[in-house]
């Protein structure tokens, strides 16, 4: 039954490869020069040739990427050219911020998509479907940095309710870390929201005119039971996955959301690092972001045959 | 057209799509002002009858720029996704059809580029090819094309072992034409439905790319860049942001809507 | 009374005594940024932000005060030698380090070598001119200069002046920037990337009178709209970097206090003269070229425009409030007719398409617009080219620009502000200015500190400078702070940097 998963394993080592590859290529193509960028304003030649040269940027870029994988796969993923903080320190430092968040999130969506997904398949057809499907997709369809934006104008700017940025750490002050985070979880879990939202309702769908749920609704039991019990079930497992790859998304950084709510996660950390030319974070970072992307992909899919039971045969 | 009155939904995305394009292709005619024209004395003026979404910090008229900013999102959003499945289908149908290793680098290709988070890989594209509304295209098409390369494989894969593809195969067509006259129209649908949706993340990737200004550079309109600007008049002059805003949002939901009864119109099991 | 109602009548006192203490709240100052800081070695910064949270860690040698006279701060007395080529320090008794260090001849002197010869320094190229840091005494430092050097003490009032503890330095070396230890009021707790950097109040402190704030939290927050709400909403009590649209409405805004003062440095659009190939146009051969070029601005309609009037429109690079201003070169208004005549009289046919690259940034787009329509009536087609921060610093060194807007943040001495961009040498002269004559006038005025004679020479610069030169000066911009009204005592200082002595915050 899993013996895709020796297979799938295997083939997680040339995925990684050229991610490595990828993001390294797209980040020393970048035009402009990350010692010039460190300098500033600050512009000794003398200075900026030795930056140069300590981090082996003069040398071609074959021999970086060695450098650079050769530590990588020792255990050492460089350090920040900015801030000279280890790149695995940062990523442990904004691990519980990106994790906080996308949790928070996944519970937004997972509460607005999966019941507004069960309502628009019930009810196909009538006002109400109509209305669970904009619902769910307004989130999908409004730019996150907008609603970000317009939110911190009513919640924190008009009402004062919220504060408008940063984020406490739930084990510091629990309250003040739910009211940091429940601004930008909301505006990341809509739009996972809207996708959790179309695949509830085509899964119910599917399962409600299959022949099983024909054969409890022919048996006399009554709707609502035929319903919930069989049809949810089994509209549930590629749900289950679904939810798992784009909690591999969000984990991936929400990268505007964080921008504008200056959330210190992952998604601001990469951007900021790409436009600073801080090659080893950014390089850093997106590899171990897409290893667990991928980890959690392979998960998703052995879940997705452990559940269904059609499958384990 | 019962299938419209079924889903009002998708009527609705229907003809505000309808709307949109219209205004976008009939701009100059449409636009009450220059969209470039600055005036130093309608600097951030309120909505009025003179202009209805008020003015922008420059003194230009806030409408008539919705109306070509519409422009660059709707081509952008358009040829992104365009870029998208002209390179990801052919790639994706040779990938699911002639298996083996070739399939095999194109899937882990495709894993790869879907590893990294898809704004990150299109701000480092942008950047690697220089701020413009045609290079956020094109980086947001690279940046999309995995998508329909799964798809397309995906269809080929299961219409692969078809009775009507057996039979075509048995009677003695080459490949090519199996693949272009047989699989390919029963693929188009689902293609059709996906880059529909595509369209509309693509226009709100534009919209970020501008945002963070690696995309339609000023003065030219877009509504992505326009948001950027109205951050900072956010409680001086709210109009500046909430017209763009709103502007992508009812097009992205229209796309949605759109897509999403395109769907269930084009589902053989409906 | 027996031994054990005694003991219990201490515990009880003792008990009363902490409870008191802890009931005394702490008060923390929370003070929001414009950017994360980079490396917090003063040998090694990089940044303006990272100087505003030095001026709570840090201390240095002398510092500037509100009219920019220059005040002893960890020095209390200097004497130039006559022929201008050393300079003895006397320095503060009874100072110490974070670290309990004391604060000695040696100390200093280790302080400014490791300047000048830490491998990464940015700091040598500032104090170049220091040949040897000779110990005179146990309070006492003598430096001895190559030449004599007129900015060397407002260079001693910023990050080359900043004394950090030797023995934290020999102990972490490269990563002294990860806990810095120096003789600033306050000390160094935690820094968390792009979130915080926490400093509490330093026990030791010289001058610990004027210190009453217990912590200070820098937040680095990038978006000036969110930095603006976090502060009405109470998360910050100080920002630095208000945006100038949005001073109207705190000014207005009775929960807010708005502070304001003049940049010491300035907004200009530095010309491509002879740096590569797209040098190659009238505009960078013709100086009536140019000169139409600045005729067709409007300087006070852009700073009204973009920023409601509140920068200070100028034309030289430094304010008309500093000593070193010259008069008689006011600030030309606008003449499209003399800009359209002094084309014609070059014989450049109009539209004259120049490449204009600008920082992408909303306020220097939004004064690129209002230029490129403004010049357009002139004759001048300026294709603006927004280029991320990254890319343009490339570019600028490659000449790949006829126009760069370039904003520089200000030194306290006037040579800090003219000679890096004027001379045939200067690292930031991207427009490859080159003048024998003018490199000798400012090696010059660099060389003596008389002010009357250093005018003068300057005087000379820009005769010169102004009418043949790669920059056109447009505005010094105002310095916006914002805060709540708990905050007593904060004063805007010229070089915008936030002073944390004397600051009370009320409840």
């Amino acid at each position: 039954m899993l013996n895709f998963l020796p297979r799938r394993l295997l083939q997680l080592i040339p995925t990684l490869f050229l991610v490595s590859v990828m993001i390294f290529l797209l980040q020393q193509l970048l035009p402009g020069d990350p010692a010039l960028v460190m300098a500033g304003e600050e512009k000794d030649p003398e200075v900026i040739e030795q930056i140069r040269r300590q981090y082996r940027l003069d040398q071609p870029l074959p021999m970086q990427y060695l450098y650079w994988m050769g530590g990588v796969l020792q255990g050492d993923l460089g350090e920040s050219m900015r801030i000279k903080q280890p790149v695995a320190s940062l990523i442990a430092d904004k691990l519980p911020v990106t994790l906080q968040l996308a949790t928070m999130a996944m519970a937004f969506a997972l509460l607005i998509g999966i019941p507004a997904g069960i309502l628009s398949a019930v009810k196909k057809g009538t006002v109400w479907d109509s209305a669970a499907n904009v619902f769910a997709l307004w989130g999908l369809s409004t730019p996150n940095f907008w609603l970000g934006i317009l939110l911190i104008f009513l919640f924190s700017v008009q009402l004062g309710w919220l504060p408008a940025s940063g984020w406490v750490s739930p084990f510091e002050d629990l309250g003040q870390s739910l009211a940091t985070t429940v601004m930008p979880a909301f505006v990341l879990g809509n739009a996972i929201a809207a996708v959790l939202m179309r695949h509830t309702r085509s899964a119910m769908l599917q399962a409600m005119s299959a022949d099983y749920v024909r054969t409890a609704r022919a048996k006399g039991l009554r709707e609502r039971a035929v319903v919930l019990r069989h049809a949810l079930r089994n509209a549930l497992t590629p749900v289950i996955t679904l939810g798992a790859l784009e909690f591999g998304t969000l984990l991936s950084g929400a990268v505007l959301t964080e921008q504008v709510f200056s959330v210190p996660g992952f998604g601001k950390l990469i951007v900021d690092a790409v436009f600073n030319r801080d090659y080893a974070v950014v390089q850093g970072v997106v590899l171990v972001t897409a290893t667990v992307y991928v980890l959690l992909n392979l998960i998703a899919d052995v879940l997705y045959v452990l559940v269904n039971p059609r499958l384990r045969g | 057209m019962s299938l419209w009155r079924q889903r009002p939904a998708a009527l609705f995305g229907a003809t505000v799509l309808a709307l949109v394009v219209l205004l976008s292709v009939f701009a100059p005619w449409v636009a009450p002002y220059d969209p470039l024209a600055t005036s130093w004395s309608l600097v951030r003026k309120a909505p009025s009858l003179a202009h209805w979404f008020g003015t922008d910090e420059v003194g230009r008229d806030l409408l008539s720029r919705v109306i070509w900013g519409g422009r660059a999102s709707l081509s952008a959003g358009v040829i992104a996704v365009a870029i998208a499945v002209c390179a990801g289908v052919p790639l994706g149908m040779l990938a699911g059809y002639a298996g083996g290793w070739f399939d095999m680098v194109v899937g882990r290709l495709t894993d790869a580029m879907l590893a990294v988070p898809f704004l990150i890989l299109a701000i480092a594209l942008a950047a690697f090819l220089g701020p413009s509304l045609g290079n956020a295209m094109i980086a947001i098409g690279i940046t999309a094309t995995p998508i329909f390369v799964r798809l397309a494989r995906g269809q080929v894969l299961a219409a692969r072992n078809e009775d009507w593809v057996e039979a075509a195969r048995a009677v003695g067509n080459p490949p090519g034409r199996i693949l272009l006259r047989h699989i390919f129209p029963n693929i188009l649908p689902p293609v059709m439905v996906q880059a529909t949706l595509a369209i509309a993340s693509a226009i709100i990737a534009e919209a970020s790319l501008s945002f963070l200004g690696l995309g339609q550079q000023p003065p030219a309109p877009s509504w992505g860049s326009m948001l950027n600007t109205a951050q900072r008049f956010l409680t001086q002059a709210p109009w500046m942001a909430i017209f763009p805003g709103l502007a992508i949002f009812l097009t992205v939901l229209a796309f949605n809507l759109f897509g999403d009864g395109l769907r269930d119109a084009l589902d053989p099991k409906r | 009374m027996n031994s054990l109602s005694l003991m219990r009548h201490g515990l009880a006192i003792v008990t009363a005594f902490a409870m008191a203490g802890t009931a005394l709240a702490q008060t923390t100052l929370r003070i929001g940024l414009a950017e994360d800081p980079d490396e917090l070695d003063p040998t090694k910064a990089r940044t303006y932000v990272g100087r505003i949270v030095f001026a709570s860690l840090c201390d240095k040698l002398f510092d500037i005060d509100d009219k920019l006279n220059i005040v002893g701060q960890l020095a209390i007395g200097h004497e130039t030698a006559a022929d201008g080529r050393s300079m003895t320090i006397r320095l503060r008794p009874g100072v110490k380090f974070h670290d309990g260090e004391p604060f000695t001849a040696e100390a200093a002197k280790f302080s400014i070598e490791r300047h000048l010869t830490l491998q990464g320094s940015f700091r040598r190229a500032e104090i170049a001119q220091i040949d040897r840091v000779e110990v005179v005494d146990p309070l006492t430092i003598r430096l001895q200069l190559k030449t004599p050097f007129a900015p060397l003490l407002a260079q001693l009032t910023d990050r080359a002046g900043m004394m950090v503890s030797p023995k934290a330095a020999r102990a972490l070396g490269d990563k002294f920037g990860t806990a810095p230890v120096c003789a600033g009021p306050y000390r160094f707790v935690e820094r968390v990337a792009q979130d915080r950097i926490v400093v509490e109040r330093f026990a030791d402190y010289w001058d610990k009178g004027r210190v009453h704030i217990d912590r200070i939290i820098y937040r680095p927050i990038q978006d000036s709209t969110v930095r603006l709400a976090n502060l009405k909403s109470g998360q910050l009590d100080l920002l630095e970097r208000l945006l100038a649209t949005d001073a109207p409405q705190v000014s207005k805004d009775p929960k807010l206090k708005l502070a304001t003062g003049t940049e010491l440095g300035y907004q200009g659009i530095t010309m491509n003269l002879a740096n590569g190939e797209k040098a190659n146009t009238p505009f960078a051969r013709d100086a009536r070229v140019r000169r139409a070029f600045e005729l067709s601005l409007d300087r006070d309609a852009i700073n009204q425009v973009v920023f409601n009037g509140i920068n200070k429109v100028n034309n030289q690079w430094v304010s008309p409030a500093n000593p070193y201003y010259q008069a008689k070169f006011p600030t030309p208004k606008r003449d499209v007719a003399r800009a359209r005549a002094l084309l014609k009289e070059a014989g450049v046919s109009t539209p004259l398409a120049l490449d204009f690259m600008v920082p992408n940034n909303p306020e220097t787009r939004a004064v690129a617009e209002v230029m490129q329509s403004m010049a357009a009536e002139a004759g001048f087609d300026l294709k603006i080219r927004v280029t991320e921060f990254a890319t343009s610093l490339n570019e600028a060194e490659k000449g790949n620009f006829q126009l760069y807007m370039l904003a520089w943040s200000g030194r306290t001495d006037p040579d800090g502000n003219i000679y890096s961009f004027a001379s045939c040498k200067g690292p930031l002269n991207y427009g490859r200015y080159c003048n024998a004559e003018m490199d000798g006038l400012l090696d010059k005025a660099r060389s003596i500190t008389s002010v009357p004679e250093r005018k003068a020479l300057y005087e000379q610069v820009a005769q010169r400078w102004l009418t043949e030169g790669s920059v056109v000066y447009l505005y010094h911009r105002a310095l916006l702070f914002s805060h709540t009204p708990r905050l007593e005592g904060f004063k805007v200082m010229p070089d915008g940097l936030i002073r944390v002595t004397d600051l009370k915050l009320g409840r």
